[in-house]
């Protein structure tokens, strides 16, 4: 077990190397002086700014000792200074990340337990009008455009029904303490949390149904079904624990989408975490933020795939070796 | 073929994907003598309700520009970008895909860590720092669409070589001494064909929804009216005028919808028996 996880890192660990190396090239290759595209969009810089930056990556120099003095940097948790926030861009991301963790973590719970409750539910009740209403519902959540679904939550349950607030992180000027700040935290969660998990939650409630229609068709479900087994324990014990290993290896795939969509959900309801970051830098044109972000994301999704994947190998005991 | 539409057709779903993707069509390529008018242009006051004049069924934006005709010019851009980048996707996935599972060895672990490093690497974000990086335009758009979502090409294939790889059939032509060029391209590729068709018609819905979602953070072509690019202009006034954000995402919900629904569709109907295990 310690091999496979000492393995699977030190395989993160050559990934966020080659995004590193991305990134570098990526500065080089934008059109432009590399100094002005790390200063941020053109003019905005002064001509000291760029001399500092010129001097300090050896621009001068050639191109691999450029990429050395980049590394170098990284490792150190220097990942470039934020012109336009006047603010190293490492703090600037460390500070937002927690919202943004938040947001994803709730996400991915919310839409991992209602994905698969529903799947459940369509399983069991194959043909009959709440199983067609629930694959239909997973039809539309998969094509629905994460932005849009995030723009008409506002407008449904936040303008027109003013039930949840659409609208940051925490009521502003609140200043709730205690419980009623984790309440009020928790209300602003809700909407962008579902509509962050709604198209994983497709994907969770289709593979469900999917994968529960066809485990019940094995032999052993049979054998359970002779032994005069319970059919509510049979669902449980036998088909559903089987069921839900196509789901797990979902899980890592969603990573990458959480942190994506993090972007557009963030900006929609204004929550504070990277992906809004990822944003302000895009309107910027602040290409350090924009590649940091990319980097700590990159390594988001590493670090959830290597958990999802160690989790694995205990949900299903027939995977350990390898 | 006549098998495959009679399969084809027993699917609802994928009959009514058909009729909506049509209807998108017609749209897009009529667009021009439908709304002769540039869908940049104020025909109206801003903020025009929908129905309040006939003349501008679904109202007009914030600077009085009629979101019909956005509507319109808007199928052009998604359906370009949709197919044109899918198609770019494939080109670059069934190369890698075929030569990783035909020659196998050191090129197929090579090649199959760099299609692994590209799916693990968080493709929106990836896609976002690449249009921005290289300017948004059409181009970069479709560059960036395409260099995030060939890797599962690349797998597919690359599976599917592999299996047919040691047919008799192959071996036999290794043996009449065809090289190895024209025995990926004639004998084995050919036969790999169907899937690639149902995963490239769910790419094309994939690469719509990645457009509208560029195009809503500001990172379309400036020149060009997008869905996405409407949707993304009417976030701030939402409380004044919904149906500026509305339409827009109704039209790329009932696209995507009808590319997944086809994609189904074909599943069932090129590989009678894979389909559906559940039913």
């Amino acid at each position: 077990m310690l091999r496979f996880i000492l393995m699977r890192l030190g395989k993160a660990v050559i990934i966020l190397i080659a995004i590193l190396i991305l990134n570098f090239f990526l500065i080089h290759a934008a059109p432009g002086d590399p100094a002005a595209v790390m200063a941020g969009e053109a003019g905005a810089a002064d001509e000291k700014f760029i001399a500092d930056l010129r001097a300090r990556f050896g621009l001068d120099k050639p191109l691999l000792t450029q990429l050395g003095i980049y590394l170098g940097g990284v490792l150190q948790f220097d990942l470039g200074f934020s012109y336009r926030q006047q603010m190293p861009v490492a703090d600037l991301i460390f500070s937002r990340l927690p919202a943004t963790l938040l947001l994803t973590m709730t996400a991915f719970v919310i839409s991992l337990l209602l994905g698969t409750l529903a799947g459940v539910l369509a399983s069991a009740r194959v043909g009959k009008w709440s199983d067609t209403l629930i694959s239909t519902l997973a039809l539309l959540f998969y094509a629905t455009p994460l932005f849009w679904a995030a723009l008409m939550a506002v407008l449904l349950f936040s303008v027109t029904l003013n039930w949840l607030p659409g609208f940051g992180y925490e009521t502003v000027g609140a200043n709730y303490t205690g419980f009623r700040r984790v309440l009020d935290i928790g209300q602003h969660l809700i909407l962008p949390a579902t509509t962050l998990g709604l198209f994983f939650m497709a994907v969770y409630m289709r593979m469900t149904r999917a994968s529960m229609l066809e485990v019940s068709q094995l032999d052993f479900v049979k054998t359970a079904r002779a032994k005069g087994l319970r059919s509510g324990i049979i669902q449980r014990r036998h088909i559903f624990r089987n069921a839900m290993l196509p789901v797990v290896t979902l899980a890592g795939l969603q990573a990458g989408q959480l942190v994506g969509g993090a972007v557009l959900t963030e900006t929609v309801f204004a929550w504070p975490g990277i992906g809004r970051l990822m944003f302000e830098a895009l309107a910027q044109r602040d290409y350090n933020v924009l590649l940091g972000v990319f980097f700590i994301s990159s390594a988001m999704v590493l670090l959830f795939n290597l958990i999802t994947d160690i989790l694995y190998r205990f949900v299903d005991p027939r995977i350990r070796v390898g | 073929m006549a098998d495959f539409w009679k399969r084809f057709s027993r699917n609802r779903g994928a009959v009514i994907g058909v009729v909506i993707l049509v209807i998108v069509l017609v749209v897009a390529i009529l667009a021009p003598v439908l709304f002769p008018q540039s869908p940049w242009r104020m025909v109206q006051r801003p903020f025009l309700a929908p129905l309040d004049m006939p003349s501008h069924p679904l109202g007009t934006d914030a600077l009085g520009r009629d979101v019909l005709t956005g509507l319109a010019y808007g199928a052009q851009v998604s359906l370009l970008v949709g197919l044109v980048s899918t198609v770019a996707a494939l080109l670059i996935g069934i190369p890698i895909g075929a030569l990783a599972g035909y020659f196998g060895g050191w090129a197929d672990d090579a090649l199959m860590r760099f299609t692994e490093f590209f799916q693990t690497v968080p493709s929106f974000a990836l896609a976002i720092v690449l249009v921005a990086i290289f300017q948004p335009s059409i181009y970069s758009i479709v560059a960036a669409i395409a260099i995030v979502s060939w890797p599962p090409v690349a797998r597919l294939v690359r599976g599917e070589v592999l299996s047919l790889r040691s047919r008799e059939y192959v071996e036999a032509a290794i043996l009449s001494g065809q090289t190895s060029g024209t025995i990926i391209l004639r004998q084995v590729l050919p036969n790999t064909i169907s899937p690639i068709i149902v995963l490239a018609s769910l790419m094309v819905a994939t690469a719509i929804l990645l457009e509208s979602s560029l195009s809503f953070l500001g990172l379309g072509d400036p020149n060009l009216m997008s869905w996405g690019y409407m949707i993304g202009a009417a976030r701030t006034v939402i409380r004044q005028a919904w149906w500026l954000s509305f339409f827009p995402g109704v039209a790329i919900l009932l696209t995507v919808l009808a590319l997944n629904l086809i994609g189904e569709g074909l599943n069932d109907a090129l590989n009678p028996r894979l389909a559906r295990k559940g039913k």
